[in-house]
């Protein structure tokens, strides 16, 4: 089911400025008409999958069931959304079995698909296999006016990465515990930082860009690398343009912040929730004062606090309307009179509900 | 009673002299510390390992830090078994359930590790019973 709501419509019920809808429907496209030729448009965002293989061709079903359902789901959204983007961790412990096991559940998907490289992708083999599925780890590309730029954002020290480890499966275990303190800061890098710089040196300051990484380019906590450590260096690159929305996964929970003209928006994981970084009492963490937090997980619904998200880029800003299985969806659009994405529901201290209450 | 009494006075009697049951040293507290300090470790062993169910997933995944347990918040209604529970029923309900394997009896040391890790983790949390 589909519904034209039209920019009018939504002025006269009060929801002026904010991208996006006025009722979410679970599975429907709703768009905002905009006269004249301006070409707004909508693409699915799934992520944070962790294909786990038991052994042989036996693979944890919790995992591999939170992927197919998002699939399924994508494929019946009408009108299709643009394309597809899978913001990385599609395996566990980035073994070819489960790349492959997690390639032929992405193949059912009929939209064209960009995907994001992420730690438990890489650290195996440094991203090899990965690349022959799904081709280069960072790249650009240009839609309806947008430029997407995809950004490998977990690289690591070379001497963490080449030095420290006797075996790739030591190195791969290593980083995959989140909260192992023998794992190593994320970063873009210096060489990806000059391409990044390249890449936007060709684009028009008017031109929105939306950026996608896999850790967030902002820093929240490091002890779990809810971090990238030079994100200041790439945040700088993108400062000059009007509208620049960064999109990211790793975090398997909704985060947003405004820092400066950059827009954060965080995606959810179709495997399992995380804690929010303030839960862990031994440490100090900094989640961004805008979020209001996603309700806190209920284990006993297996697909509870996991889910997919409809991405809606209007006038170079974005709506990202969270599909979650076991609550009400939610939508956190950029508002233009306030100049920072707001929770259509929640924002107002007022609104809230208890289950948001993480501690 | 008068068991009681022959066991007591056999203590008493091998006990060096002045010896007194409320009497300690730091050496002591050090040692005791120790003893928790590596039964925590055990279960932080426990929680970041696959072993402990039978589909390779650890409890660490979901719990990074043994993070949203709320051990402080135990005993409390857990409103998902319609009674008041404690830490282990629910640590029992991970293991049958996302990873797949079997409970453990409450006083199993893996349990008692897995714990003492969990309220390691914790330590300083004001104490909540009951709290959801």
């Amino acid at each position: 089911m589909s519904k034209l709501i039209t920019r009018r419509s939504v002025m006269a019920a009060g929801a002026a400025g904010a991208v996006g809808t006025l009722t979410t429907l679970p599975i429907s496209m709703v768009r905002l008409a905009f006269g004249g030729t301006r070409d707004d448009f909508t693409f699915t965002y799934i992520s944070d999958a962790h294909i786990q293989q038991i052994k042989g061709a036996s693979f944890v079903r919790n995992w591999d069931q939170g992927l197919k359902r998002a699939v399924a789901e994508a494929n019946l959204v009408k009108p299709e959304s643009d394309f597809v983007m899978f913001g990385g961790d599609l395996a566990q412990l980035g073994k070819k079995d489960e790349l492959d096991h997690g390639a032929e559940i992405l193949s059912h998907l009929s939209a064209k698909m960009h995907c994001v490289m992420g730690e438990h992708d890489y650290y195996l083999d440094l991203g090899e296999y990965w690349s022959k599925l799904y081709g280069p780890q960072h790249y650009s590309f240009d839609h309806k006016g947008v430029h997407f730029i995809v950004l490998n954002s977990i690289l690591t020290t070379d001497e963490w990465t080449l030095h420290r480890w006797p075996s790739a499966e030591q190195r791969m275990q290593e980083m995959a515990g989140l909260d192992n303190p023998n794992g190593s800061p994320f970063m873009v890098g210096e060489k990806q930082r000059a391409w990044l710089k390249e890449d936007l040196a060709k684009v028009s300051h008017e031109t929105p860009l939306v950026v996608f990484s896999h850790s967030p380019l902002q820093k929240i906590y490091k002890g779990w690398n809810f971090w990238t450590d030079d994100a200041e260096e790439v945040q700088a690159l993108l400062q000059p343009f009007n509208s620049v929305n960064v999109i990211y996964g790793h975090v398997h929970q909704i985060q947003y912040n405004q820092i400066g003209n950059i827009s954060f928006n965080s995606v959810m994981a179709t495997a399992w929730p995380w804690p929010y970084p303030q839960t862990y009492a031994q440490a100090e963490s900094h989640l961004p004062v805008l979020t209001v937090q996603m309700n806190r997980g209920d284990p006993f619904f297996e697909r509870d606090a996991t889910g997919w998200q409809l991405i809606d880029v209007n006038s170079g800003r974005i709506a990202a309307r969270y599909q979650l299985w076991d609550n009400d969806p939610r939508t956190v659009a950029f508002d233009h009179k306030q100049g920072h994405p707001v929770d259509l529901a929640f924002q107002e201290p007022t609104n809230r509900r208890p289950p948001q209450t993480h501690y | 009673m008068r068991r009681t009494l022959a066991v007591l006075a056999l203590g008493l009697s091998l006990a060096a002299p002045g010896a007194r049951a409320d009497e300690f040293t730091k050496a002591d507290t050090d040692r005791w510390q120790k003893e928790y300090l590596s039964v925590v470790a055990d279960g932080r062993a426990l929680w970041t390992s696959g072993a402990l169910g039978t589909n390779g997933v650890a409890c660490g995944q979901c719990h990074p830090n043994a993070a949203n347990t709320h051990p402080e918040t135990y005993p409390k209604f857990q409103k998902q078994l319609g009674k008041v529970a404690q830490l282990f029923e629910m640590v029992n309900w991970c293991l049958k359930n996302p990873l797949e394997g079997k409970p453990l009896a409450a006083d199993d040391p893996k349990m008692t590790a897995i714990i003492s890790y969990v309220n390691q983790e914790r330590r300083g949390v004001k104490l909540a019973p009951g709290t959801h």
